[in-house]
């Protein structure tokens, strides 16, 4: 065997360059390796270890944070970057979330918790990487490895039928995602690297190399075709019109947690990647940005009006998701003509993420032992019997529907500006009927907790009087809350996202 | 523009935020109920300390005092908390510092349920609004508005009285239209304008060295005028109004009807007709057929049809919106102004019939109007003052309503006859239902209904909580009625100060 590339690797010391990948695959070991030694009375301890790992990681990443990182290693198969970094701490802190809210709401299940402690950290290292590709090879694996993990987790409730059916909805539609991006892979390498058109090349798994050829033939037909494709698989991901379909069963029968995961981790990850190859399809901007339009049109519609008339808060929140999804194209789909765009997407995200943890949150606390059966009736008199709870509710629903003074109206607001220089007039009306439309559902969410004297004697309101929540799970939402009221009002760092805007 | 260090705008929207802060993170409730004085108290005198020395404080660029910045990260983006006031500015300010004082006294009387709560909305709503009239960068305008926004639904929703839930629904979905609508007007200006920032002052001085384009202004005005008439209840999208107010609890109508409402107005007068002047030649006859024969006639002769007081007050105030539309539909600096002091006068007298409508409920157990009379030898305070508030909100002279209708009427006759026509004879009608209102509630004999109620809970006059806030209202009122020269010198030099078509009448 020939080692010499590892060899150069090692003494190039690219592995260190990814010591926070690194790190969460180690911690993951090590819990696999704890459940084994430790007695079983300690086992439950095991959540709390992967809990604090997490956090000092994050805290590591944080203070090595690096805003002029660029520079390609592993043979370019991976790029650092600042916006890297960025969702480095984006996936790292969504994980850690995750695994907060998973420790409450596993105990009600008769289920291992180690492996899903595990699985999850498998998941947030493959998103990390999936973001810093900058190879098809290396997308594509970051991506398989993310989403099988995801397969098993949303399965991860196997006595609940819900959570089967939702499983093997996830596992076909995943599947069927994979095989048109992979198609799409292979359409544009094929095309690339057919000697007979000019600036053909054998490097058209790199995103540079496939750029070259793409700049040089702005009209062929089986790089339109994979380019469409590609965008099709990731769609999929992100939960884009007409591929968004999969979504409500998905989220109402994953765990709580997991159905987290899936609209925060899943989805940015899918528009880091989504805003990576965009600028890698520029010459294709004839296509992908029709594409991009009106497939940000048709999700923020389909999302909205879907989500009017449901009564199941997970599938609620997943169609919102859908909706969010829209607002986040019309981001992309500003791209072309307004390169800062992308750091309104990342600020949009960010504020998705601190906003959908808060309710998640809520939901996570209020959830019975059925973890599919969440109506919005469960929420009736909330306010009343726990203003905390009420109150984070309030301001992560208040942040998502885009509500000043939370972190979502920024996020929206910076969206809006860079669609309105970009031209998109006829996007932006959407968006609006697509805002004042969240609005009458979000708020009607709110209303049940609020306005509502009875309180609601549903199955989780019996677990709901003990307010479960744990003080973990308390101190992430009261700090949740507070992120979205001071991110509304300073966003401070944050802001030199949208800085060129 | 050095930040100084002390700055007496940043502390009035500062003392209530703090103080909403503490209350969400579980004052006792003891403090809570001193502490509010403070929270409501202190914009009260900024906002008093600012009318007082405006006029002899130094005026920076177009004719703002007071001004100070701050970065709150976005600076990149071309936003900044900067804070000031000119003469346009400042009657608002005015208006929200006394009308906060006083629904925050009223509030303190009043018995609601979950008193805490209740404290911590209004005075987030006080920030908001205080943070309104000081913001000279329109994203924070925009921003504080809707901060002062949110809390008004949620309040409709948990302390209103009939169809509450209902009413903050149809609230928050009308006004979110009218807000997405001007925000996106609002972005229009800045993006197309290539301003450097959101800055009011930054985007005068580029629109003045390079106006947009014609089809752009009219686009942009009329983004500005449908989503900012929405918020002001302009005909025929005013149907939130009489039905929120007539839900909201008092100290919350009042806020809104007295101050919030004039968010739009102000937007209109202090954004949109000196950045946007052809835009608004371009609408000012169909804003004026709106206004003048929606707001003040069809309103208007609803109003007369009401039977329950709080909702008469609240298509009041949809019709006196209607005066302000023409005024702004006239354009002249003696319209505009004109606007401008209707503005206060009526958040003044709006807030002070919502004050005692509230209070006759609590003696009458109704608002039906039928269901009442001859209160007024039980409590003549509240007769006379309710009697003084009409008498303020017809526009008698001697209060301060007189000198915002006469110059609307005036500069009217320049623009069009007929709409002065339609606006004097709106005069009327509101005289007709708002004494006719009076001699209900107060004067004759008393309803059968209400010498049950009487019987029962034999009616006090005003106890002294409910007295101070409507006394300070009148006050105010009287004062600008008979000295309003303490407002117009600012808002003359205001107006005076912008764009040509606009300071030129036409």
């Amino acid at each position: 065997m020939d080692f010499s590339l590892l060899r150069e690797m090692a003494a190039g010391n690219a592995w260190w360059s990814i010591w926070p990948e690194l790190g969460l695959g180690c911690l993951a070991l090590l819990l696999l390796v704890l459940e084994t030694v430790l007695p079983a009375a300690a086992h439950r301890r095991i959540p709390a270890v992967s809990i604090l790992g997490q956090l000092a990681l994050l805290v590591a990443v944080l203070l090595t944070f690096d805003c002029s990182a660029a520079h390609e290693t592993f043979n370019g198969l991976i790029g650092l970057s600042p916006t890297g970094e960025f969702f480095r701490v984006y996936f790292l802190l969504s994980s850690l979330l995750v695994s907060i809210l998973a420790r409450v709401n596993l105990a009600r299940q008769a289920v291992p918790r180690t492996e899903f402690h595990h699985v999850t950290l498998v998941v947030s290292a493959a998103a990390m990487l999936l973001v810093q590709s900058r190879n098809f090879v290396m997308l594509f694996v970051a991506l398989e490895t993310m989403t099988i993990g995801l397969y098993i987790l949303v399965s991860y409730y196997r006595a609940n039928p819900r959570t089967l059916e939702a499983g093997l909805k996830y596992l076909i539609m995943g599947a069927l995602s994979s095989a048109l991006l992979l198609f799409g892979i292979v359409l544009l390498y094929g095309a690339a690297g057919n000697p007979a058109l000019s600036g053909h090349t054998a490097q058209a798994m790199q995103f540079a190399g496939l750029y070259g050829f793409l700049a040089d033939n702005p009209r062929n037909f089986a790089a339109a075709a994979g380019i469409v494709l590609v965008l099709s698989g990731l769609a999929f991901k992100i939960g884009g019109f007409p591929f968004q379909i999969w979504i409500p069963d998905v989220y109402e029968g994953a765990p709580t947690p997991v159905t987290a995961l899936l609209a925060v981790t899943s989805k940015a990850a899918g528009f880091v990647v989504l805003i990576a190859l965009v600028k890698v399809f520029a010459p294709y901007a004839w296509l992908v940005e029709s594409v991009l339009t009106l497939m940000a049109a048709a999700t923020v519609l389909f999302g909205n009006l879907a989500a009017l008339k449901q009564h199941n808060v997970k599938r609620l929140i997943g169609l919102s998701g859908v909706s969010h999804a829209g607002f986040l194209l019309l981001g992309v789909a500003s791209l072309g003509a307004v390169p800062a765009a992308e750091g309104a997407v990342y600020f949009y995200l960010f504020a998705y993420l601190i906003a959908s943890f808060a309710v998640f949150g809520v939901m996570t606390a209020l959830g019975g032992p059925d973890d599919t059966r969440q109506e919005l009736g469960d929420y009736s008199g909330l306010a009343r019997e726990s203003p905390f709870l009420g109150g984070v509710l309030a301001c992560g629903l208040g942040s998502l529907a885009g509500i000043p003074p939370l972190a979502g109206f920024l996020g929206k607001l910076f969206i809006f500006v860079a669609a309105f220089r970009a031209g998109h007039y006829g996007l932006l009306l959407v968006a609006i009927i697509g805002v004042v439309i969240s609005i009458y559902y979000y708020f009607g969410w709110i209303r049940m907790a609020y306005f509502s004297d009875e309180v609601a004697a549903a199955p989780g309101s019996a677990t709901r009087a003990a307010a479960s929540a744990g003080l973990t799970l308390k101190v992430a939402l009261a700090l949740l809350a507070a992120a979205s009221i001071v991110i509304g009002f300073y966003p401070g760092p944050l802001g030199q996202l949208v800085s060129g805007l | 523009m050095s930040s100084p260090s002390f700055d007496p705008l940043l502390l009035a929207i500062a003392t209530p935020l703090g103080l909403a802060a503490l209350i969400a993170l579980g004052l006792p409730k003891r403090w809570v109920t001193k502490l509010a004085y403070l929270g409501f108290g202190v914009p009260a005198l900024v906002a008093l300390w600012a009318w007082w020395s405006f006029g002899a404080a130094p005026k920076e660029a177009h004719g703002y005092a007071f001004l100070s910045r701050y970065s709150t990260g976005l600076d990149g983006f071309g936003i900044g908390l900067k804070l000031g006031l000119n003469g346009i500015a400042l009657p608002l300010f005015v208006l929200a510092g006394v009308v906060g004082l006083a629904a925050g006294l009223y509030a303190l009387q009043s018995n609601a349920e979950r008193m805490k709560s209740y404290l911590l909305l209004l005075l987030v709503m006080q920030a908001g609004l205080m943070g309104t009239f000081a913001s000279v960068d329109v994203f924070f305008f925009y921003f504080f508005h809707e901060l002062a926004l949110i809390p008004t639904f949620i309040m409709v929703g948990i302390w209103g009285g009939r169809d509450r839930t209902y009413a903050a629904m149809m609230m928050t979905i009308y006004l979110t239209v009218g807000a997405m609508l001007s925000l996106l007007g609002l972005i229009a200006i800045y993006v197309q304008s290539g301003a450097p920032s959101f800055d009011l002052l930054a985007l005068r001085d580029t629109l003045a060295a390079q106006p947009l384009r014609v089809m752009a202004q009219h686009h942009i005005f009329g983004l500005l005028l449908f989503g900012f008439g929405v918020l002001v209840s302009l005909w025929p999208l005013h149907s939130w109004a009489p039905l929120g107010y007539g839900a909201a609890p008092s100290s919350a109508a009042m806020l809104h009807a007295g101050v919030l409402k004039k968010f739009g107005l102000y937007g209109l007068v202090q954004i949109a007709l000196p950045l946007l002047p052809l835009g608004a030649l371009h609408w000012d006859h169909r804003l004026a057929l709106l206004a003048g024969a929606g707001n003040i006639l069809v309103i208007g002769l609803v109003t007369m049809a009401q039977r329950d007081l709080k909702q008469m007050v609240g298509y009041s105030s949809v019709m006196h919106m209607g005066y302000a539309f023409l005024g702004i539909a006239a354009g002249s600096v003696l319209g505009v102004g004109g606007v401008v002091m209707l503005m206060v006068a009526h958040g003044l007298s709006v807030a002070l019939l919502f004050l005692l409508s509230t209070s006759v409920y609590h003696r009458t157990h109704t608002f039906d109007m039928e269901q009442m009379g001859g209160l007024a030898p039980s409590a003549p305070a509240l007769a006379g003052l309710f009697l003084a508030a009409t008498f303020a909100s017809i526009g008698l002279p001697g209060f301060a309503t007189f000198w915002g209708e006469v110059p609307i009427f005036v500069a009217l006759w320049q623009f069009s006859h007929v709409f002065t026509a339609v606006a004097v004879s709106g005069t009327i009608i509101s005289a007709i239902y708002g004494l006719r209102a009076v001699a209900r509630v107060f004067f004759g004999p008393r309803s059968e209904a209400f010498e049950r109620v009487a019987a029962a809970h034999p009616p006090a006059d005003l106890a002294w909580g409910e007295k101070l806030p409507a006394l300070l209202l009148v006050a105010v009122l009287l004062f600008i009625g008979l000295w309003p020269r303490s407002l117009s010198t600012g808002i003359d030099a205001a107006l005076a100060a912008s764009p040509a078509p606009l300071a030129a009448g036409r």
